[in-house]
């Protein structure tokens, strides 16, 4: 007795101990992608008077959007604020400390309202990631000069800024409302948010319509023999199977046979949708399995056709089972990056795509590109794209345990 | 519940024909620019691509980052919206891809250089700054280095730099790399350990005689857990040297010019990779960068020729040219006046397979 006991505790204690380890390392990969990509939900900005002169956007009397110098305007504004700049080489470091999107800012404020030319307007407008990367302290002003990417008349510019109050730390808008771009401070996610909801909504609209009714089929109808029993092993063999290969497979048909457009969002729901099947039949049939034979037997005994039992009685109650499953293997087709490399979605898309063939990418491969990426300030956005990824993740896994425990019936 | 079932199937059945019927819509014309190849070339054409988009009325290209080989392979496929116009490679092409897009009907090839990159190999930076030749960095990083006799081999012994070349410090030799699917791999191998490797006479006269051999020496890197793997990420292993001083690690030069704070270049041939011994030719672990376009493209795909022209504009690839900013080491003034006068008059490459 009393060995028995112990052997109880030992597993007790040995189980603990493995819990602890799982949610110390949980702790530390958050705690970590806190710390580093917390900082860029905020970005700097400057504040600048910019003169939108007539004269300069509108040479001949005509404004030209595409061809006008919003750089110069920009570049004036700054100078006013710092009047004290006059070498060449000087104003060239100057002009680094704002970023190249504060020109596109000007123009696409006179695209909106062309009655502005002329006046002058306030803005803010974003810093350059490397004054960003200062302001929030991942760049030691301390070090030497040579040491690192920004001068001392630089820190010097922005100190003076930021004691005019013209340079300040906000939310970062540009994060949520952005598509990719090269400028770190540009950067934003919603073209591959967008990208990944394309994909997901292609692969629900197939995976869960044809994952049910495989799983009736098979479930209700399919006599058991040799081969319903080689169709079971496979669809478990096909859930295992390394998602690359999906990727492998959806390049030689969809691409290669069926010429669909290549980094489509179409293509990559459908292998997706290829990766989820399987998770889907098993959680179905699983939740079919779970309701009673008394159900079907009494439908039966009161005379309904095998296919109103199944239709009438069995799909409802297995639904919510139904629903985990596919939400589970939504938000494991949301996580994927691997099948993506094959059909070209590792691609720099900047306009966010409007339609399922437009080109695309996803969250996962948008971290990847990132994290890839030489520019510093793209290290803290890579950590800020994944906390949105997991934050995606566990809202659809929240949904799936919700569903569960509401609709779920005891017998 | 059957109800909703069948609806769903229905829309599903609808959707899935609506979708494939507007993609053969999308193929039939394409309104953007569709750029293959290089991950190296990758961050320069991208910046490229997106100042394009947002200065003139046309979209923003699309850039798939899928290797130089890749890139060469799915631009030589075919001529036709369905196929790339544009493909950067970190090598200029080969002979046998010329004649593989010759025979797709892939025949006037533009051929662009568009500068240089440095590839560095450096530790953190409070570690000793060191002074070495190619012919170090084949002894120490060889699977093989020669023996006592001529023609023989031994497997590499060496496992501190002193034992190396007795000039340099008593430390472990620990580098970090990329993996062999890597253009920067491909080129270390080839412009600095085939550098160091030609020192050896007997070896430098088996080019001639044995090709395959000597390749076969000058190019593989040793297996034994000295030269380390780190992936693709240039980021994770400047990472990695912070965290110990006594590695080194073999990169781009953008990765150093973007970390000068936390890493440093060794002296190869004593010359330090910086901007200007680049530039010039000095440093001797650098390679030129290319991309290629499809003439047949241009003035069908929108918006083409106006890339080809913001990319060989003084603008980007100048002295003081965005893309000096981002890394890219630019040519010579005459060289670069050349070429983009070649990229306006669509001169194609010359040594199309006849």
């Amino acid at each position: 007795m009393p060995r028995r006991r112990r052997r109880e505790f030992t597993f007790r204690l040995l189980g603990m101990i493995a819990t602890g380890i799982g949610i110390v390392f949980l702790g530390v990969f958050f705690s970590s992608l806190v710390a580093q990509g917390a900082s860029a939900f905020k970005q700097t900005y400057l504040q600048l008077d910019i003169e939108l002169n007539e004269d300069v956007l509108a040479p001949g009397g005509q404004l030209d959007l595409a061809y006008a110098d919003f750089d110069s305007l920009v570049r004036t504004a700054l100078r006013k604020e710092l009047p004290e700049v006059s070498s060449r080489q000087d104003r060239r470091a100057l002009y680094r400390i704002v970023s190249v999107g504060a020109a596109y800012q000007v123009r696409d404020l006179l695209e909106e309202n062309p009655g502005l030319l002329g006046t002058t307007q306030t803005l803010w407008v974003p810093a350059s990631s490397t004054i960003d990367m200062l302001i929030k302290g991942n760049i030691d002003a301390n070090l030497e000069e040579a040491l690192r990417p920004v001068s001392d008349r630089q820190i010097a510019w922005v100190e003076s800024l930021r004691a005019a109050g013209r340079l300040e730390t906000r939310f970062n808008k540009a994060l949520f409302t952005n598509g990719d771009s090269r400028e770190p401070e540009l950067a934003g996610i919603k073209g591959a948010v967008m990208g990944s909801l394309y994909m997901l909504m292609v692969t629900l609209v197939l995976s869960f319509p044809i994952g049910v009714a495989a799983a009736i089929y098979l479930e209700e109808f399919a006599p058991r023999n040799r081969w319903s029993d080689l169709i079971e092993v496979n669809i478990n063999n096909l859930a295992a199977v390394p998602s690359i290969v999906f990727g492998l497979l959806g390049l030689a048909v969809f691409i290669n046979w069926a010429a669909l457009p290549r980094s489509a969002p179409l293509v990559g729901g459908l292998v997706l949708t290829l990766l989820t099947l399987p998770v889907i039949i098993i959680a179905s049939r699983a939740s079919i399995k779970a309701v009673p034979p008394s159900i079907r037997e009494a439908a039966l005994g009161l005379g309904a056709s095998q296919t109103q039992v199944v239709f009438h009685h069995v799909l409802p109650l297995a639904m919510p089972g139904m629903l985990t499953g596919a939400i589970i293997g939504m938000s494991r087709a949301l996580g994927e990056s691997a099948p993506l490399l094959m059909i070209g979605m590792i691609a720099f898309i900047v306009d966010v795509p409007g339609s399922l063939t437009d080109p695309a990418t996803a969250l996962p491969v948008q971290i990847f590109l990132w994290a890839d990426s030489p520019e510093r300030a793209f290290a803290e956005r890579t950590s800020a794209a994944i906390i949105v990824l997991l934050g995606f993740l566990l809202v659809m896994n929240l949904a799936a345990v919700i569903l569960r425990k509401r609709m779920e019936r005891k017998w | 519940m059957c109800n909703t079932s069948k609806a769903a199937v229905l829309t599903a059945i609808a959707t899935l024909g609506l979708t494939l019927s507007a993609s053969a819509f999308a193929q039939a014309g394409r309104d953007y620019v569709y750029v293959v190849g290089s991950s190296t070339v990758y961050p320069f054409a991208t910046v490229v691509a997106e100042r394009f988009g947002r200065s003139s009325e046309f979209k923003t290209p699309k850039i798939e980052s899928t290797g130089s080989g890749g890139g060469l392979k799915l631009f030589c496929d075919g001529v036709g919206v369905d196929y790339p116009d544009v493909t950067n490679s970190s090598r200029a092409i080969k002979q046998s891809e010329v004649d593989s897009c010759a025979a797709n009907g892939v025949t006037e090839i533009i051929e662009v250089k568009i500068g240089y990159d440095g590839i560095v190999f450096a530790n953190a930076i409070g570690a000793e700054t060191m002074q070495l030749s190619r012919a170090d960095l084949f002894l120490a990083l060889a699977k093989e280095v020669p023996g006592e006799a001529d023609g023989e081999l031994v497997e590499n012994p060496f496992t501190t730099w002193s034992e190396v070349n007795p000039d340099l410090p008593a430390i472990r030799i620990e580098v970090l790399g990329p993996p062999p699917t890597s253009g920067t791999r491909d080129a270390f191998v080839e412009l600095a350990m085939e550098g160091g490797c030609k020192a050896t006479p007997w070896i430098a006269a088996l080019k001639n005689t044995d090709k395959n051999r000597y390749k076969a020496i000058c190019h593989t890197i040793r297996e034994d857990g000295v030269f380390v793997e780190a992936g693709e990420n240039d980021n994770l292993i400047v990472q990695k040297l912070q965290a110990n001083p006594n590695a080194f690690g073999i990169f781009g030069f953008s990765f150093l010019d973007q970390n000068i704070e936390k890493v440093k270049g060794s002296l190869v041939d004593g010359v330090a990779p910086t901007f200007d011994a680049i530039a010039d030719g000095a440093y001797p672990v650098s390679r030129p960068l290319y991309f290629y376009a499809k003439k047949a493209h241009v003035d069908v795909i929108p918006g083409l020729r106006g890339f080809l022209r913001e990319f060989t504009s003084e603008r980007a690839w100048g002295e003081e040219g965005y893309l000096s900013d981002r890394g890219l080491i630019p040519m010579p003034d005459e060289e670069r006046r050349d070429v983009a006068a070649a990229v306006r008059d669509l001169r194609p490459l010359s040594m199309a397979a006849e």
